[in-house]
């Protein structure tokens, strides 16, 4: 199960590529599909490498990003 | 799973209109997150400046106003001494601020007007097409200084900070940059101090932020990145440059 879950919202991606060079664990790519604006969009290519560390939601210009990360349960 | 990082509260969900890679977004998300967590977007007026970030007043979910070209820090003046207990904040490029609203910005500082300026400086006019700007560094091309900014034509670079820091109004000034992650959260923190010192009742704050124009400056946004570490940083030096806090060890 990975740690971390990056949710994207296509239609606001411009295709800046800003998170894909933060990333350390090579979890995002430029996706093949188009979206609305005629932007390549980012897509999760390894999603199980995501820590959900949110460098990427931290550089993203557009607000495209979403980040969930596992808490550790309390004991 | 526990949602770590979402779009603040103080933004609307509308698409902005920025090019691909420029700061400004990142900048917007940071005065974003800074209200949100200070609680404050219920008694918050944004003034938007004219230059790229002039439709700010569509991203931000407070209240807004427009003003005219530099006019944003004057504008600000009279809401908040009409309205003292609003937070109120200016938002501004670096042709808007350190160019046509020159005497404005000085003024403020200098009467200590009890407000917060974000200062975007992305060393041109970005809006109007990337014309040279006040801060466009020695050398640097642009459609009005095709050869390089020359020192002889144009003379030098406009260091706000450094400049502000001469008067006794300010109570708060930093330079921060946008190029990275760990830059950008240096930078929300300062921007969140800048909103606190207002709340404090201590004067004028302002933060730099050094951001890029990748269309501008003809690089991609990976690279205008670090271009701006590379070029921006040597003649912008970051840090605080002034802090009434300081002493109290704040
Ligand atoms: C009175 C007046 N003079 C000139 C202009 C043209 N103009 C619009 S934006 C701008 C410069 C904006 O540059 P900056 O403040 O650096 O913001 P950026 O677009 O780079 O974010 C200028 C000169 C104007 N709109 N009004």
């Amino acid at each position: 199960m990975p740690k971390g879950q990056v949710i994207i919202d296509s239609e606001r991606c411009k295709e800046c590529s800003l998170c894909l060079t933060v990333c350390p664990h090579d979890v995002l790519r430029i996706s093949k599909t188009i979206n609305a604006n005629g932007y390549h969009p980012v897509e999760a290519a390894l999603p199980e490498n995501c820590t959900g560390c949110t460098l990427c939601a931290v550089i993203c210009p557009d607000l495209v990003l979403t980040i969930k990360r596992l808490v550790p349960e309390r004991t | 799973m526990r949602t770590v990082f979402k779009k603040p509260r103080a933004m609307t969900k509308r698409p902005m209109h920025y090019c691909p890679g420029c700061t400004h977004g990142i900048i917007h998300r940071l005065v974003g997150e800074a209200i949100d967590s200070l609680g404050i977007l219920e008694e918050t007026i944004g003034v938007a400046s004219v230059g790229c970030s002039v439709f700010a007043y569509d991203y931000f979910n407070c209240d807004m106003q427009q003003a005219a070209h530099g006019r944003a820090p004057a504008v600000a003046t009279g809401i908040k001494r009409v309205l003292p207990q609003r937070t109120v904040f200016t938002y501004q490029g670096d042709g808007d601020l350190a160019s046509i609203g020159m005497a404005e910005i000085v003024h403020a500082a200098a009467r200590g007007e009890n407000i917060t300026v974000i200062f975007v400086n992305n060393a041109i006019y970005g809006m109007t097409s990337g014309q040279m700007a006040p801060t466009s560094l020695i050398g640097q091309k642009t459609t009005t200084s095709p050869r390089g900014r020359s020192v002889k034509d144009a003379g030098y670079p406009i260091k706000i900070c450094e400049l502000l820091a001469t008067l006794e109004g300010p109570s708060y000034l930093a330079r921060v940059s946008s190029h990275d992650p760990r830059h950008i959260l240096q930078a929300g923190r300062a921007i969140k101090k800048a909103f606190r010192m207002q709340k404090e009742k201590r004067g004028f704050a302002l933060v730099e932020v050094l951001s890029t124009c990748s269309v501008n400056w003809g690089l991609t946004p990976r690279g205008a990145m670090e271009w701006l570490a590379e070029n921006m940083i040597p003649t912008y030096p970051l840090g605080v440059y002034k802090d009434v806090t300081a002493k109290e060890g704040d």
